[in-house]
């Protein structure tokens, strides 16, 4: 069985601390909820009337004020326990350690957009180093988004027009989920990114390595662009339309527009779609699709009809 | 028999009444409809989310349908059923009044009401998408009828501001002789409460929903960045009504609660200052918590620190209420008819929605669980599980009284218990996706989660199923039940006093009030 995207055990010193003030919470609230879920039923079960139509006497019981100032003062404290400690792990979770190495996040719909101090980019997959703290600075270039890694228990929303930040010391290698938790349209569910954690060596032979030299036919280097660049979240292979036209055999084809008129998708009705998407809409699937202007060179474009092609 | 206030039919006799049961008997009906097509906009998504790819319905429908769901539960069905409805019915009659202060501006509301729902009905044209909470840039970009749709809702809520300023003027001038504000009963604490939260938070939604329509259609910018807006803005006008609006949709279901609860251990309630004064605390406290709804929108430190000490407020006159309602049971003589187990059911479903409140209230957890179903769950124990199950108590508890006939008690008991284990079915399964990391708003969804999901959604069948044969109930006993005494609870609130259903005027006699309304047991000293 896969294991839930909370689960993958102490990644982190922070997530650790969460789990701690869910613990104690846990704790505080199941002695309430069997103190007051159990007199509840004992008082329904034990005070029943039992001769029926007949009341039994009852006492005029108005108020106790020795009780009802223990039941306000009692809670008043733990809640301000709870509180207090919430606020110190909180203080934690918002505070990155001097000397973070910054990686610049740019949501949009429907995808994320890394990029790493030297320059260097990706979509939908971030690596960063086992054991060094970063710090993820990120802004959206439409609406509002969200940033949950499940694992490590933390989440920022991503708003226009300003940086918010979020920073992790991951203490595990792995591969771990990123959700979009800010709905943000039509695609919003499918926003999802990875975000994997090498151990140093590896990290660094990455980085060094091969990064956009991959060498191998065109068609190859479309289906690892298709996929890096969150395009399968609405676009299938398999011949099911999803927020968008599948792309199996859509090359070739002749499509029909929402005004009747229909084009044949050849090379240049693909790379007006990428580059301005709502220009010629499918029949039957809605305008939501963000351009790529400035994101996909042209080569990248290239590579992408090369791989369409290929998908009969 | 004598058919009291239903007396005259046809439709102008309704249109045109001044009656202010007659006005509260159209919200309910109106309420009602709404009730069910959110609910059947809710069953339809737990059958999409029964599998974790695209389903029968696309993405975009399935946004739309939660949009549907929640907008048309909050604004058209929770927030004016109880205090328009039953308050509008049993405010006067619980204070021995002949009608509300202002019963043309009381017709007025209703009509306004109307008319939002018939242009919220027309933004159907261009189906929402934006989920209830409307957050900007995306309301303010999307295609999208925003604009209608937010013009409709400032109508209901123009229903819902003169609805509680009519409410606030009738409990402080029509009171019956000798009925000073220790003898209020509970329930009309709680619709005086709710009546001030609906008086000075609503025009600020109004207020926001012009903003929003202005920056759609003339590009004003208030939200947008690019022109030195601030789309986190919108985030503090939209919950700085919408949430003390949680406490308008829980106050009254509270104050039901506090009148059954007596009634049927046949004891005076315990500690009814108390619980008076903890109705106008929460709606206090209610104003000053909004941005525990925003820990994670990018809120300064400090800010976060503030709202959530504020909130931890909330939860102890919340937690007041609970114990004194417990305590109240304490040596009575306890029947179980049905609006006693709907107010037992509130009980036992409000604790476990208010003990899972400190997880989002403390900032370290909220972070991890906001936005996820954690959420949902939390929202609906309290809403569903408290608001809904009062509002279904005081449906039992008054529907002799309101239709001169009474419920099959059989089916009321047997569809209580259907709807309740379909309910924690439903809801513990979220409770559990939401700690695993499930996302709220999110048509697909990674397949771990799946087994959660199908036994949400069969939990919610068994919940629909309760709630149709409450409704089959109402509906047949209209006609077919038993005919109903006067006070078939023997209950000692007023509006017991008159036959079932009242006469148009209420009271032959305007009543004179010499005690408090929960003399139940056996007073030492006295008698």
């Amino acid at each position: 069985m896969i294991p839930y995207p909370t689960d993958h055990g102490a990644v982190s010193k922070v997530s650790t601390q969460v789990d701690s003030v869910f613990l104690f919470i846990a704790a505080i609230t199941l002695f309430f909820f069997l103190l007051t879920q159990g007199t509840l039923i004992w008082f329904a079960f034990r005070y029943r009337r039992r001769k029926p139509g007949h009341d039994e006497p009852t006492p005029y019981i108005t108020g106790n004020r020795m009780l009802e100032t223990l039941w306000v003062v009692i809670p008043s404290i733990l809640v301000i326990g709870i509180f207090v400690y919430g606020w110190i792990v909180f203080d934690n979770i918002r505070t990155p350690p001097p000397g973070a190495a910054e990686i610049n996040v740019t949501a949009r719909q429907w995808l994320y957009e890394f990029r790493y101090p030297d320059g260097a980019s990706s979509v939908n997959e971030v690596r960063v180093p086992l054991g060094a703290p970063v710090r993820f600075v990120m802004t959206s270039s439409d609406v509002i988004h969200g940033f949950y890694l499940p694992a490590f228990r933390i989440k920022q929303d991503i708003v226009p027009g300003r940086y918010t930040d979020l920073w992790l010391q991951p203490e595990k290698t792995g591969s771990f989920d990123i959700f979009c938790t800010q709905y943000c349209g039509t695609g919003h569910s499918t926003m999802r990114a990875k975000m994997i954690v090498m151990d140093e060596p590896s990290f660094r032979k990455w980085r060094s390595g091969g990064r956009g030299s991959e060498t191998g036919p065109m068609w190859m280097k479309g289906k690892a662009l298709i996929e890096r660049y969150g395009c399968l979240g609405c676009h299938s292979v398999d011949g099911v339309d999803r927020i968008g036209p599948t792309f199996k055999g859509l090359f070739g084809r002749k499509v029909e527009m929402e005004d009747g008129k229909a084009f044949f998708a050849d090379e240049s009705y693909f790379r007006e779609s990428i580059l301005d998407p709502t220009a010629k809409v499918v029949k039957g699937f809605d305008p939501v699709m963000p351009t790529y202007k400035g994101t996909l060179s042209d080569e990248d474009i290239a590579e992408i009809i090369a791989y369409m092609k290929t998908i009969r | 028999m004598a058919d009291g206030y239903l007396e005259k039919r046809g439709f102008r006799a309704w249109a045109f009444t001044l009656d202010h049961k007659r006005v509260g008997v159209m919200y309910l009906w109106t309420t009602l409809t709404f009730f069910l097509v959110g609910g059947l906009f809710a069953e339809l998504l737990r059958l999409k989310l029964m599998t974790p790819g695209p389903g029968f319905i696309s993405d975009k429908t399935y946004n739309v349908f939660f949009t549907l769901h929640g907008a048309l539960m909050i604004f058209l069905f929770i927030i004016p059923a109880i205090p328009s409805a039953l308050g509008n019915f049993f405010i006067p009659l619980m204070i021995g009044a002949r009608d509300v202060a202002f019963p043309r501006l009381n017709l007025a509301s209703y009509w306004i009401f109307l008319a939002g729902i018939a242009v919220v009905l027309g933004s159907l044209a261009g189906p929402m998408d934006t989920g209830w909470t409307f957050y900007t840039p995306y309301s303010a970009k999307t295609g999208a009828a925003v604009t209608t749709l937010s013009f409709g809702l400032f109508l209901v809520g123009m229903s819902s501001i003169l609805t509680g300023l009519n409410f606030i003027v009738t409990i402080h001038t029509l009171r019956a002789p000798g009925m000073s504000w220790t003898r209020l009963p509970l329930f009309i604490w709680g619709m005086y409460a709710t009546s001030i939260i609906q008086v000075l938070a609503t025009p600020v939604i109004g207020i926001t929903f012009i903003l929003l329509a202005a920056e759609r259609l003339f590009g004003i910018g208030f939200f947008d960045p690019a022109k030195g807006g601030d789309p986190i803005l919108f985030q503090h006008f939209f919950w700085f009504y919408s949430h003390p609006v949680v406490y308008v949709m829980i106050l009254p279901a509270m104050g039901i609660i506090s009148e059954i609860i007596p009634v049927f251990a046949r004891k005076p309630i315990f500690g009814y200052k108390a619980i008076a004064y903890s109705s106008m605390a929460i709606a206090l406290a209610g104003f000053l918590v909004w941005g525990h709804h925003m820990f994670v929108s990018g809120m300064s430190g400090v800010a976060a620190f503030i709202f959530s000490l504020l909130t931890f407020s909330v939860a102890v006159p919340t937690g007041v209420k609970v114990f004194n309602w417990i305590a109240t049971l304490y040596r009575g003589s306890i029947t179980f008819e049905s609006p006693m187990l709907y107010a037992l059911t509130f009980i036992f479903l409000f604790i476990i929605g208010g003990l899972t409140g400190p997880f989002l209230g403390s900032l370290g957890t909220n972070v991890q669980l906001h936005d996820t179903y954690f959420v949902v769950a939390h929202f609906h124990y309290t809403m569903m599980g408290g608001t809904v199950m009062g509002w279904l108590a005081g449906l039992h508890y008054w529907f002799p009284k309101m239709t001169g006939r009474m419920l099959n008690e059989r089916l009321a008991r047997r569809a209580c218990l259907v709807m309740v284990a379909g309910f924690n079915v439903t809801f513990i399964s979220m409770f559990i996706l939401g700690y695993k990391g499930m996302p709220r708003r999110w048509a697909e969804y990674p397949v771990q989660y799946q087994t959660l999901h199908i036994i949400a959604t069969v939990g919610s069948w068994f919940l629909a199923a309760g709630i149709l044969a409450i409704m089959w109930n109402f509906w047949r006993s209209l006609t077919k039940g038993e005919i109903a005494p006067p006070n078939p609870w023997r209950g000692l609130t007023l509006e017991w006093t008159t036959p079932s259903p009242p006469p148009a005027d209420n009271f032959e006699v305007l009543p004179t009030v010499t005690d408090w309304p929960y003399s139940y047991g056996r007073k030492e000293g006295r008698e």
